[in-house]
């Protein structure tokens, strides 16, 4: 018993460092999520931790913040367009690296290596260095402020890694597998479709989730090429606009930064394990 | 494996071409660029990269990046390491790393209203609704603090916001190669009668080696590249500028495609040889793996 007693004791502090260090990383969201549910007046006139004072009072909280911020401050508009960009600027990546991490795989050409190599290599450009000719070129072709141009755009950001993500995965598919498909007379294509990809099935959620969250959350992307036009502003950029606009309007802000959030928080607590994954694969990715 | 003659060619040839617009060609354009003037009408030579060098704005970016690099590398990953160790030891271990890990899921802009939130600041006479004031007024007699617009905050306040992001990326990255060291030799070092903290410099540290490594650079090159954050919470003013928001400004705000053109081509430079450490690094882990 007393043995017991010591070592709860000495693991006292343990406990007490790891469920201090969770209340301080919780509580900035906490305070957001609180205030986007209170009246405009509270937010004003208390800190949100007051509400803890009565937490089942219901008659504190309010959804108006929401409603006020979907559809005067377009948000509901923007969630929309943030979706009409993520969703091809992630598959139409995904589609393009997976062919050629393939061919960079399974096929034999010359100039292979060098080729992949060099395809590796443009992970280290920064987007910075590709913003002003891409800019240029976009005005000229009348694919700035549309959403041709941001997904064709993430296309290009989002391969290098793609390529070299699935490049790895598919290297590392049995060798045996192909040889024998190919000794039955198996082609490529059908090598391709019929086994590499099935196999690569978790490789490809996990870059999939990647490429999504990555989109989803980019602001300067946007900011870059979607520029000033509202009608196709995503939600990172409305938001960013928001926090000017509103200013101390708390009560509007947090909310309108809660709708940005839903989405991916919602696919982090549901495929948690694909993107822990996915960052355990891409450690390397600048 | 089979002989192609065109196929691998066609599987190739749209990653191809979306590369070859999208990374090379830009990367070629800008280089160029940045030896011409403001409207890339009259070749300059290196005048771009000795403004850049030289002018007091430059000097604040370039001394805040450093800031953050120092700062935030040390913070994210030494926490990210405690934590990873730490977490190992309690049975909420699930629970916990999705606390910490949350952050790396939001958008930096949503985190920025998060941060600003928590820096609210009102005069002594108002309630403060921001989380840091209220502490700071509550348990002690100091008066509230604007974080985000005194000189001796805004950086800090700035890279605290960002430590709260990445730690939980660290972490992860981190734990996973804790587990993977044997438990037989921490073990076998306890039974030697080593004490927690001799096992952990002793052995933890150094089995962890590249994997710290490959998760400093990573952090290296966030640092260098760090741009939402400041441009939502402060758009780089009162002395929280850093490059790429300065990139941004020169581009968008002044229209100097020469100089703006230069500044990304010192970040890419900047950014090079880190890359190329993590990337070697990384295919050793690869191999023995």
């Amino acid at each position: 018993m007393r043995e017991r007693l010591t070592r709860v004791l000495s693991r006292a502090p343990l406990h007490v460092a790891v469920i201090g260090i969770c209340l301080i990383w919780l509580m900035p969201s906490v305070g957001l999520l609180m205030s986007s549910f209170r009246p405009r007046n509270d937010v004003l006139a208390s800190g949100w931790w007051t509400v803890f004072q009565h937490p089942f009072d219901f008659t504190q909280y309010t959804l108006e913040n929401y409603a006020n911020v979907i559809t005067a401050q377009g948000m509901g508009r923007a969630f929309l367009n943030s979706l009409y960009i993520t969703i091809p600027s992630t598959i139409i990546p995904i589609m393009v690296a997976a062919f050629a991490a393939y061919a960079f795989a399974w096929m034999d050409f010359p100039g292979r290596q060098s080729l992949f190599a060099i395809v590796v290599g443009l992970l280290v450009v920064p987007l910075q260095m590709t913003l002003i000719p891409i800019l240029r070129v976009y005005n000229q072709l009348g694919l700035a402020g549309t959403f041709l141009g941001i997904w064709l755009a993430h296309t290009g950001y989002g391969l290098p890694f793609a390529v070299y993500l699935l490049r790895n995965f598919f290297g590392a598919l049995p060798r045996d597998l192909f040889e024998s498909a190919f000794l039955d007379g198996a082609s490529h294509p059908t090598a391709f479709f019929r086994l590499a990809l099935p196999l690569s099935v978790p490789a490809l959620a996990s870059l999939a989730i990647f490429q999504f969250l990555w989109v989803w959350n980019d602001l300067l992307v946007a900011l870059i090429y979607l520029g000033g036009t509202e009608r196709v502003a995503p939600l990172t950029l409305k938001l960013s606009s928001l926090v000017n606009s509103l200013g101390q309007n708390w009560h509007l802000l947090t909310a309108a930064a809660f709708v940005s959030m839903a989405l991916p928080l919602a696919i982090f607590f549901s495929l948690q394990r694909y993107f822990v994954r996915g960052i355990l694969a891409g450690a390397v990715k600048g | 494996m089979k002989k192609g003659s065109v196929l691998p060619w066609l599987f190739m040839l749209p990653a191809l071409l979306i590369l070859a617009f999208f990374l090379v060609y830009p990367t070629l354009d800008t280089l160029y660029l940045s030896l011409f003037d403001k409207r890339s009408e009259n070749f300059v030579g290196l005048h771009n990269y000795v403004w850049a060098l030289t002018s007091k704005d430059m000097f604040i970016a370039f001394r805040n990046n450093l800031l953050w690099l120092v700062l935030f590398t040390a913070l994210t990953v030494s926490l990210g390491l405690a934590l990873a160790v730490l977490l190992d030891r309690v049975r909420y271990e699930a629970v916990a790393k999705s606390i910490i890990f949350l952050p790396m899921a939001v958008s930096f802009v949503g985190a920025g209203v998060i941060w600003k939130f928590v820096y609210a600041f009102r005069p002594a006479s108002a309630a403060q609704i921001g989380l840091l004031n209220a502490i700071l007024t509550n348990f002690t007699n100091l008066d509230p603090i604007g974080w985000l617009v005194n000189r001796a905050t805004n950086n800090f306040a700035l890279i605290v916001a960002g430590v709260w992001i990445w730690t939980g990326f660290c972490m992860v990255i981190l734990s996973a190669a804790y587990k993977g060291i044997p438990g037989e030799l921490i073990e076998a070092a306890r039974v030697d009668g080593a004490s927690e903290w001799q096992v952990f410099w002793g052995i933890t540290i150094p089995m962890m080696k590249p994997t710290i490594a490959v998760v400093t650079t990573t952090m290296v090159i966030n640092v260098l590249k760090v741009f939402d954050i400041v441009y939502v919470m402060t758009n780089g003013d009162l002395g929280t500028e850093v490059i790429a928001n300065r990139m941004y400004k020169e581009m968008f705000h002044f229209r100097n495609f020469g100089r703006a053109s230069a500044i990304a081509v010192i970040l890419l430079l900047a950014i090079i040889p880190v890359m190329l450490v993590n990337i070697r690094r990384f295919q050793e882990q690869e191999a023995i793996r």
